[in-house]
């Protein structure tokens, strides 16, 4: 395993000094207007405040602690923000299909909400993929767009889902919407295997360039604490986000059905 | 559970459906016994189409539930909606099709075997020839979706406003439909703006007002409302 | 399965629209023929259109296809024909099945008129089987038409449709351009590495899995259709 020694000779590490500061200035501004504690049932808040103390941590590893990248120098360290990205928007977007799976067989709302929040955390996070990806190409392959596969392929990806927003949009019976965006979003997933596959025989007629991510043995401890931190965020959002979703539901709800009058 | 007849007819029990956060339907409860006929009255907008709509399993209700035959509509809506036919607003015609065509195309898609010509005569649509329906007049289109729902053998019928855009000759016409249809022992609903004239044909009448029957009768009784009819 | 012995009653109704709505038809085929002239005022170099020759081919199907797809529902919704149809003793693969034939049959048609017309007017070289230009034509017409008809199925309820259906369409039958197009070219151009076959296997398995899939997916559109 790799040593961290920078890392581990400190007392508290960034990230927990970070957590605790974030704690600290939840628990000063809830103190500040009178209350004990705000919405504590809230758990997705665990999940933020553990994510923002791994990114932390691992940000500061990867672009403080970590050792030169070979090839790329101090370029390579964008690495520690793509791959983790790249990681999660093909986690999130998984979700996004098994739960419009799920909408599709059970018709529970939670799960059409859920399916609205991964999609957008997903395109947010696809997005910040072709960000970096873009700054990575632009000094080792010495252009910012190299038509590479995965690039394209995430790309396409990214415009179904954007697709699937737009339809969303466009829709105002919610029954409808909801139904419909889970088919949108199954067309979405489903074809990016074969859209991969065939960005790959489009390009090898070219000549392939060589993966970005021949990742060294030691960072890989640091890509994955990233991940975590990401992972977490990422949960964080979506689950902030079905909430908005959720009480905007709530509140375009029918009001209950008064009892029946018998004439 | 209870056991049902088989004969048992239309069972409606609390129907509501919602459109947006709007309750157009506030349990809606009805019984028409089978062979039976019920007249629908009620201003616009006060849910009768969404009624039918919802027997048609067009709709899918919110809460409630409607039995035909002992049988949920809505479960059971795939093997159900082979013995529904709804006569709708929506003409649910091709515009670029002759009358004939549109009889033709619709009978193949549903696999059915009446004569279509019979069926032409019978509404009184006078031979148009290759002229398309978009050429036709809203008295016509009437006639011709009729034909079309009449494509069906139905047990349950549900026309909605059937006599609107009808002149005398079709509403003699109409009439005469209504009362084959009763003959075969079908069950039919029906909504109008013309309890005078669908009166004849029914049995049984209710009052739909902003989602709710405030009245139930027999036709003769219906009460008059200024400007409704 | 009895619902297969309803397809050509659907796919008959399609064509007879279509056949009684011919100028849609011939629009469709002026539509791509002033595409494929478009694209070559649009190249710096009239000699370089032999090599781009599939790409237009495929732009312009592509494109006629957002056309065509879209108007097939726009006359099930002018009546409300398509709830018509979910009421009736059709069962809703039947339906789909109908439409994408139909639809895919249409593409071929404008395919057939449209790639003679290219070798006349960009001159592309010609090395490959005629089989092989007819299977890629049937297949590259059949892909987009399946993901397609159930596209279309999505937006032309939908506000905006006209603009939404080539936004969820393209990103989706990105597979079924590629392939075809490069096909199309190295039967042009001449193919001497054999991928001539990959990419049609590429496209049948893009086929069989929307084909599939889409029939499974539509069923429940129309059901919410209400």
């Amino acid at each position: 395993m790799i040593s961290l020694p920078h890392l581990a000779s400190l007392p508290v590490t960034p990230g927990q000094l970070t957590g605790l500061l974030a704690i600290l200035t939840i628990v000063l501004m809830n103190i500040s207007r009178g209350r004990v504690w705000y919405h504590l049932p809230s758990w997705e808040h665990a999940f933020g405040l553990v994510g923002l103390s791994l990114l932390v941590d691992g940000q500061y590893l990867g672009l403080v602690d970590a050792p030169r990248e070979a090839m790329m120098g101090e370029t390579g360290r964008i690495m520690y923000v793509h791959v983790p990205s790249a990681w999660l928007t093909m986690v999130v977007f998984l979700f996004t299909c098994i739960f419009a799976v799920a909408f599709l067989l059970t018709g529970k709302r939670v799960f059409d909400l859920l399916v609205e929040s991964t999609t957008e955390v997903g395109i947010v996070l696809s997005i910040l993929l072709q960000a970096t990806g873009m700054l990575f190409a632009k000094p080792t392959w010495g252009v910012y767009w190299d038509w590479d596969p995965r690039l394209v392929s995430t790309t396409v990806m990214m415009l179904s889902f954007m697709g699937v927003l737009s339809l969303r949009a466009a829709l105002d019976d919610a029954d409808r919407r909801a139904t419909w965006t889970s088919v949108g979003a199954i067309l979405a997933t489903t074809s990016m295997g074969v859209t991969y596959m065939s960005v790959r025989w489009w390009r090898s007629i070219h000549q392939m360039q060589s993966s970005p991510d021949t990742v060294a043995k030691p960072m890989v401890l640091i890509l994955r604490i990233n991940a975590f931190a990401f992972l977490f965020l990422s949960v964080w959002l979506i689950a902030r986000r079905w909430r908005i979703a959720d009480a905007q539901a709530r509140m375009d709800e029918a009001p209950p059905l008064p009892p029946e009058v018998t004439v | 559970m209870t056991v049902v007849p088989a004969n048992a007819g239309l069972s409606v029990r609390g129907l509501a459906r919602r459109f947006g956060p709007r309750w157009v339907l506030q349990r809606v409860s009805l019984e028409v016994p089978a062979g039976g006929a019920l007249m629908l009255v009620g201003p616009n907008g006060s849910g009768k189409t969404t009624l039918l709509r919802c027997l048609a399993t067009a709709l899918k209700p919110h809460d409630g539930v409607a039995t035909f035959e002992g049988r949920d509509l809505w479960t059971e809506r795939l093997e159900m909606r082979d013995s529904i036919a709804l006569l709708s607003h929506a003409t649910a015609l091709y515009d670029d099709l002759s009358a004939r065509e549109n009889m033709v195309v619709w009978a193949r898609m549903g696999g059915m075997t009446a004569d279509v010509d019979a069926l032409l005569a019978r509404v009184g649509l006078p031979d148009t020839g290759p002229r398309p329906a978009r050429a036709f007049s809203a008295g016509m289109r009437r006639r011709l979706a009729l034909a079309r729902a009449l494509l069906k053998s139905p047990r349950l019928v549900l026309f909605d406003e059937p006599f609107t855009a009808l002149d005398p000759v079709g509403r003699d016409m109409l009439g005469s439909v209504l009362r084959d249809i009763r003959a075969t022992g079908a069950t039919l609903v029906l909504s109008t703006h013309h309890p005078e004239i669908a009166g004849a044909y029914c049995d049984t009448a209710a009052r739909l007002e902003d989602g709710k029957i405030v009245w139930r009768g027999v036709p003769a009784d219906a009460p008059v409302v200024m400007g409704e009819t | 399965m009895s619902w297969i012995l309803r397809v050509p009653a659907v796919v008959s109704k399609e064509l007879l629209i279509e056949w009684r709505e011919r100028s849609r038809v011939s629009s469709l085929l002026f539509y791509s023929f002033a595409l494929l002239l478009m694209v070559a005022f649009a190249m710096p170099d009239v000699r370089m259109l032999g090599d781009i020759a599939g790409g237009a081919l495929w732009l312009g199907l592509l494109l006629a296809s957002t056309r065509s797809l879209d108007q097939s529902f726009r006359v099930e919704l002018e009546n409300d024909s398509l709830e018509g149809m979910v009421l009736w003793p059709v069962d809703p693969l039947a339906i789909f099945y109908g439409k994408a034939l139909a639809n895919a049959f249409v593409l071929i048609l404008v395919a057939s008129v449209i790639t003679p017309l290219l070798g006349v007017l960009y001159h592309p070289s010609w090395h490959g089987q005629p089989w092989a230009l007819a299977a890629v034509i049937v297949l590259g017409c059949a892909g987009i038409a399946g993901p397609g008809t159930l596209v279309a199925s999505l937006t032309a309820q939908a506000r905006g449709s006209s603009a939404l259906l080539p936004v969820l369409l393209f990103p989706l039958v990105v597979p079924v351009v590629m392939a075809s197009a490069r096909t199309t070219i190295l039967l042009f151009q001449g193919d001497p590495m054999g991928q001539v076959d990959n990419w049609l296997v590429l496209l049948l398995i893009f086929n069989v899995v929307h084909w599939s899939l889409d029939g499974l997916l539509f069923a429940r559109v129309v059901e919410e259709a209400g």
